[in-house]
């Protein structure tokens, strides 16, 4: 859990940390706490897995990464914790979860994020996938992104709206 | 606009988790071997060109006592951008994209209480009249999202 004061840090940083000399010493001036305060209190909130890391999203299709595919697996319950272990190690897949089915019409419990330059590309490392699945694998589909609708990170509400 | 080798450095470094010092950019610097003004002047330009999407911590909800939850919608074409600013509106939804399947917009929900992916959900349902699918993770196998520039 987080306190009163974490939670301002968390208010205050969330939109992302400023392109200047000294980023956290321009933020403690909104928090009125020193920066080594506010350092050592990032350093904690990190240790407790609060914050996952300090880092920059980019955006893939910037980058050439246009083809985005969530690939999607029936796999069998019984063998999803090992296989998943399996393709998660897999260098081009991003992120991997197991998630519940909603049957009937989606059956599938894995997904991988598989990125490439082209469709082909990404259907190249989706054979792979299939490869190692086998026969656990009873059913599969792929996802396309076609479009960012929204990219924001978590944002905490303020105050206000959670009056509202 | 064009990616030269600097920025791609620069793109690559970035994705990694940097040092909690108070001269972080000037240290991210010195590693490439570039001033602290040239790194500055260039991400500016990579986040003003969009390149970088955002700076800064990583949260997680779930360590705060909250939630994240993948969600999906089947979305009729001819009302789509309707629903997308209903669903966007909510401050909730930290990321949404648009796929090739029925179930054609994915979104997560990041909330700072288990309770509010449910009470999220079931408000889109209600302003959308669109059945809401939740995913939540069971188990996570992987997490190292990095894309080589």
């Amino acid at each position: 859990m987080i306190d009163a004061k974490d939670r301002q840090i968390i208010e205050a940083l969330q939109g992302g940390l400023p392109f200047v000399p000294a980023p956290f010493a321009q933020v403690v001036e909104t928090l009125g706490m020193a920066e080594d305060a506010l350092l050592s209190r990032l350093a904690e909130l990190k240790a407790r897995g609060v914050i996952r890391r300090i880092a920059a999203a980019p955006n893939h299709y910037k980058l050439g990464m246009t083809s985005n595919g969530m690939t999607v697996w029936d796999v069998a319950d019984d063998q999803i914790s090992e296989l998943g272990t399996h393709i998660g190690a897999l260098p081009f897949v991003t992120h991997c979860y197991e998630r519940p089915r909603a049957l009937p019409d989606w059956p599938y419990n894995l997904f991988a994020m598989v990125h490439g330059t082209n469709r082909a590309e990404v259907e190249e490392k989706r054979n792979q996938i299939s490869a190692i699945l086998g026969g656990a694998c009873r059913a599969k589909d792929i996802l396309y992104s076609t479009r960012i609708l929204k990219k924001t990170g978590l944002r905490l509400k303020t105050n206000e709206q959670v009056k509202g | 606009m064009t990616l030269d080798r600097t920025d791609r450095a620069i793109l690559n470094r970035m994705q990694d988790d940097l040092p909690l010092v108070s001269n972080l950019y000037g240290a991210i610097a010195q590693e490439l071997g570039i001033s602290e003004s040239e790194l500055l002047s260039r991400l500016t330009r990579l986040r003003e060109d969009r390149v970088i999407t955002r700076f800064g911590p990583f949260f997680d909800a779930a360590a705060m006592g909250g939630a994240f939850c993948l969600c999906a919608m089947a979305v009729p074409d001819e009302d789509f951008e309707t629903v997308l600013t209903k669903v966007n509106a909510h401050p909730e939804v930290a990321h949404n994209y648009e796929r090739t399947h029925r179930l054609n917009m994915w979104f997560v929900l990041a909330t700072e209480t288990a309770k509010g992916i449910g009470d999220t959900a079931k408000a889109i349902q209600m302003e959308t009249g669109i059945e809401v699918l939740q995913f939540p993770k069971l188990q996570e196998f992987f997490i190292g999202f990095r894309v080589a520039a």
